[in-house]
């Protein structure tokens, strides 16, 4: 069924049931996503896509659209609310982009030029976090991680189906976790696939090293908000 | 060291300038540099404006900095470029001169904006720094006294590298380890044109 | 694999969604839950250890390494420092011979820190191996350690007279119920429950649900949804199974009320669990009970029990084909499971996460089935109007919050305890009535409700469109550090969050970093502004109400007491901002160059 909404005031015919996020990039307008892939089970956990749903702060990848919503996208206020959330993820872990394999490739990254991030306005906080590198195929940097929960949900041990990634602890205290032996069962392409769906540096592919030049790399070749347009990212 | 012996290198004699062309510089818009717990990169980026340079050394000329070799800020300036992260306690006494005298100061590259490379030993409680670098070093001269830099001359090294802006405040940012070349000029070329400084997303970068 | 484990996945068929039950199993067999217990339990259940560990390391009150042989958890919470708190914590270090979270060498005591444990009225409290000891001082520490000592169990020193964990006699011996007012709608005595739930069966469920509509009734645990449209809802959703949840996570500070309810008058809860169950088309309930609740359990489950035996849960109810039967399931110390996503996660073994909403568990809740979550008071408020008809109820309270609700009180007043009102009390009501002379600051709700000034709210009334207080009730008078109390609340918010959406759990600890800043003196009005800019991102952005709750003390209070955050404020002199801490940055070198040289030296 089709339902009339409006996204930033422009009047759109979408379809009911599919998600604003997926309607508004339908539409031609950009909402950062960082938590977000398309088909997946909604996880709803980094809220980089809030949006103004009428007169209340969503986030548009947990929402489907309904007849007569009025969707504030690009407003200054909520606009600066998803900058600042980005950078909260900046400033909680420790992201030294020049040193990262996942530079010019990190969705994170990307959405902080989106945004027009310069700066955290939260302080840096260096929290330590310890790097675990117990598996044979993978690299678990975990001073970069965001919690998307991407790998938590989405990566199975293909005999048993049992996750191989997992959070420990809850709040400040949390930390992604590896099971060493089922990542270790993980074929070639199955490790690339995981640290392809890692939105960070955080998963990382141990038998890749840097193969791009500097200038060539996925999101200089073209940036996440044209993959997101044109609906060839996630 | 006596106190009457000390000379400071900007109370030695120098050359001064030909007046004509020290008017032409006093009229165009002062930048002073510095740079602190980093590489220098940001400076040899600032050279990287390479054609860009010329038009912007119309309007703007550079007092103190580490390529005009003036150690003292001469005068109040505009403009504060500070590359690098504050990881000293003489970091902290120069940028609080650079903010005293200069109108805007813009923290360029990732160690001022954010600590950069050099904060990595955020992590570690300084303390084991100085164990690692110093008392457990392969390096250490066998039998020697074990210690680690400590004088009144050698500035006292910060519990943390600190970005520029938990320090004083700072008005722009550009980030990048380095910044490119076109993103600094872009930033400059606003300032100097008095138009809104803003650093588009094709030349933000991060690394 | 390990033989009391296989028991164990015998127990519960080997079914992953009873994970809580097989932890807490396993953890009061052996005193924690050892690195071999994970391994068999992730064998026995196709999960990998670690995802066993996801839900095990979630929760404050599992423990993956010894805890000592007896787990001392002592409340500090903001009420509990009002007391002598300190001389009973430092008392509790002396005698057990460790530090607050840690363990002595003898592995007999584990001490460590709880969040409310619902006995705001007499603390200082602590929980000792499942019991609790209330109004602490330092003699009972000394007196309570030396019998755990001599080999006595901390049941026989709370329950020295034996009653049987059964029957009311044990909780009473424990905790006092302080009900400070006469039964309006709730601690009715001597109800005839088989007359009334036949009374129920004789109507159609769209009866039932159209008299809990026609009362009013909205939910009591803060979100004031009316209860008769969360149940048509229930009745008209699709699914092959329905569930009936009471909410007895009752986490939020300040609050015991439910506590009370479940002890004084379990079986209007469960009736109204039933009515409930009947309303929607359900046959299973489950009574989600909160860790810090656990000496309630056996005579709750003797009270289930009780219905069993007289029909009223089963096969067959009262001779119907009406069928319901109700579980308990303990929680492990999460504040979050008290949103009802979590506690519906918690319920099927995973971590107290709250869930995307949409969908509402009145749609897919308990795996994946129509739910429906209710507060324990608005069950046992239900069983009522069930019996006496939604005129009577809404007869009482104002037009738009019928009825009366329950307010747990404690802090500065003369009578804490359990005060029964009618909506549309006022503030200085409440206050005359629990003896509160020199208040000056009422915290309701809990830390994530509302700051009230006694001075400028004192004539507001309690209702849904003012005042619609979740049943926590803290004073304080004009003595108390509220700066102080809004730091804790805070904390308590960061230590609490789950940690899934970025902006609470990233967002908390700069907020409580800013609070602490200003509490120290080096905040100045822009770290005012930015907190409130950053309470917006919160508010706005979390994804669930413990998120959009923890900028609330905060916010509450700088509109309440503008005052005491002002007077606190600096002005910048000179270059160096007023946050930057010149002492901080400079410290660590000189300590390095003592501990590394001079010590070395010596």
């Amino acid at each position: 069924m089709i339902v009339k909404i409006t996204i930033d005031g422009q009047a759109i015919n979408a379809r009911e049931g599919d998600t604003i996020v997926d309607v508004a990039a339908q539409n031609g307008v950009y909402i950062p996503t960082l938590c977000y892939t398309k088909g997946k089970p909604c996880l709803g956990t980094c809220r980089t896509c809030s949006v103004n749903v009428d007169g209340r702060v969503m986030a548009a990848c947990t929402i489907p659209v309904r007849e007569g919503m009025e969707i504030d996208v690009n407003g200054a206020e909520i606009t600066d609310m998803r900058k600042a959330l980005v950078e909260l993820l900046f400033s909680e872990g420790n992201h030294n982009c020049p040193s990262c394999e996942k530079s010019g490739r990190c969705e994170l990254q990307a959405t902080g030029y989106e945004v027009d991030m310069m700066v955290s306005r939260f302080p840096y906080r260096f929290t330590p976090r310890v790097v675990d590198h117990a598996s044979k195929t993978i690299w678990l940097e975990r001073d970069r991680c965001i919690f998307c929960q991407r790998c938590v949900e989405f990566v199975r041990d293909k005999e048993t189906d049992q996750k191989i990634f997992s959070i420990k602890g809850r709040g400040t205290q949390a930390s992604i976790e590896i099971d060493v032996d089922l990542a270790n069962k993980m074929s070639a392409n199955q490790v690339c696939e995981a640290s392809d769906l890692c939105p960070v540096g955080c998963i990382i592919d141990k038998t890749q090293g840097f193969d791009v030049p500097i200038g060539k790399r996925k999101f200089e070749v073209k940036t996440i908000r044209e993959r997101a347009l044109e609906g060839t990212h996630r | 060291m006596n106190e009457e012996t000390v000379i400071f290198s900007h109370e030695l004699p120098a050359t001064p300038w030909n007046p004509e062309k020290q008017d032409i510089e006093d009229a165009k818009i002062q930048v002073a540099m510095i740079g602190f717990c980093g590489c220098w990169g940001c400076h040899l980026s600032f050279l990287d404006m390479d054609e860009e340079l010329l038009g912007l050394l119309e309007k703007v000329t550079i007092t103190r900095s580490s390529f005009t070799d003036l150690k003292r800020i001469p005068h109040h300036c505009t403009i504060g470029f500070i590359e690098g992260g504050i990881a000293n306690d003489e970091n902290i006494e120069v940028l609080e001169h650079y903010r005293e005298n200069c109108d805007i100061l813009i923290s360029v590259g990732a160690c001022a904006v954010w600590g950069g490379t050099p904060a990595m030993r955020n992590v570690v409680p300084l303390e084991e720094c100085f164990r690692e670098a110093y008392i457990d070093s392969p390096t250490a001269v066998p039998g020697a006294k074990k210690t680690i830099p400590y004088h009144n001359d050698i500035p006292k090294i910060t519990t943390k590298v600190m970005p520029c802006h938990e320090v004083v405040k700072m008005d722009y940012f550009i980030p990048g380890c380095p910044p490119d070349g076109q993103a600094i000029f872009k930033v400059l070329n606003d300032l100097v044109n008095g138009s809104e400084v803003d650093l588009p997303a094709d030349v933000n970068r991060y690394d | 694999m390990n033989k009391k484990i296989q028991v164990l996945l015998e127990k519960y068929n080997s079914d992953k969604t009873r994970l809580m039950d097989m932890l807490w199993d396993v953890q009061n067999q052996q005193g924690y839950i050892s690195e071999e217990a994970v391994t068999s339990l992730a064998e026995g259940l196709n999960m990998s250890p670690l995802d066993i560990r996801e839900t095990l390391s979630f929760y404050h009150f599992f423990k993956d390494r010894p805890f000592g042989q007896h787990k001392i958890y002592l409340c500090n919470t903001v009420i509990a420092k009002m007391g002598n708190y300190e001389e009973v914590r430092a008392t509790l270090e002396q005698e057990t011979n460790t530090s607050f979270g840690n363990v002595d060498d003898s592995g007999t005591f584990g001490l460590g820190d709880a969040n409310c444990i619902g006995l705001s009225d007499q603390e200082p409290a602590m929980m000792v191996d499942h019991v609790v000891f209330t109004k602490l001082t330092a003699e009972k520490v000394i007196n309570v350690i030396s019998q755990l000592k001599q080999g006595k169990t901390a049941v026989e020193i709370a329950n020295p007279e034996g009653a049987d964990s059964k029957y009311s006699a044990y909780i009473n011996a424990m905790v006092a119920e302080n009900i400070r007012t006469e039964s309006k709608v709730m601690f009715k005595a001597g109800r005839d429950y088989k007359a009334i739930q036949k009374a129920c069966l004789d109507k159609h469920p769209e009866q039932v649900i159209m008299t809990i509509t026609e009362s009013n009734l909205k939910g009591r645990g803060g979100a004031g949804f009316p209860t008769g449209l969360k149940w048509k809802m229930g009745h008209d959703a699709e699914g092959a199974e329905k569930y009936v949840i009471c909410n007895a996570d009752e986490g939020e500070p300040g609050t015991f009320k439910d506590r009370v309810l479940l002890s004084h008058s379990p079986k209007d809860v469960l009736l109204g669990m039933i009515a409930a169950a009947y309303a929607i088309g359900s046959r299973h309930g489950i009574l989600y009970l909160r860790a810090e609740y656990w000496y309630l359990k056996d005579y709750l489950q003797q009270q289930i029990q009780d219905f069993r035996d007289e029909g009223l849960l089963g096969k067959q109810i009262l001779g119907t084909a009406f069928e319901f039967d109700i579980r308990i399931q303990m929680g492990a110390g999460a504040y979050v499971c008290g949103d009802e996503t979590a506690l519906i996660e918690s319920c099927e073994g995973k971590r107290g996460t709250p869930r995307v909403k949409p969908p509402y568990p009145i749609q897919q809740g308990y795996l994946g089935m129509p739910t429906s979550v209710n507060n324990v008071e608005t069950l046992a408020i239900a069983s009522r109007i069930v019996e006496e008809g939604s005129a009577w109820f809404s007869a009482m309270g104002t037009d738009e919050s019928t009825g009366t609700r329950l307010l747990s009180v404690s802090g500065d007043c003369d009578k804490p305890g359990i005060y029964e009102i009618e909506w549309g009390t006022t503030l200085n009501e409440v206050l005359s009535m629990i003896g509160a002379v020199n208040a000056k600051y009422v915290q309701i709700s809990g830390p994530a409700g509302d700051s009230l000034s006694v001075s400028k709210d004192g004539e507001r009334k309690f209702c849904y469109s003012d005042l619609s207080c979740n049943g926590s009730l803290m004073v304080f008078d004009n003595t108390r550090d509220i700066l102080g109390i809004v730091r804790d609340y805070t904390e308590f918010f960061v230590e609490e969050s789950c940690g899934i959406c970025v902006p609470c759990r990233a967002g908390g600890v700069d907020l409580q970093h800013k609070m602490e800043r200003i509490i120290d003196g080096r905040g100045c009005q822009q770290d005012l502004d930015e907190i409130i800019q950053w309470s917006k991102l919160l508010k706005g952005t979390s994804r669930c109400g413990l998120g959009t709750a923890a900028p609330n003390p905060i916010l509450a209070t700088l509109d309440k007491f503008p005052e005491i955050y002002q007077e606190k404020l600096i002005e910048q002199k000179g270059p160096l901002l007023p946050s930057f801490n010149m002492e901080e940055a400079m410290s660590a070198h000189d300590l390095a160059y003592k501990h590394l040289v001079q010590e070395d030296a010596e």
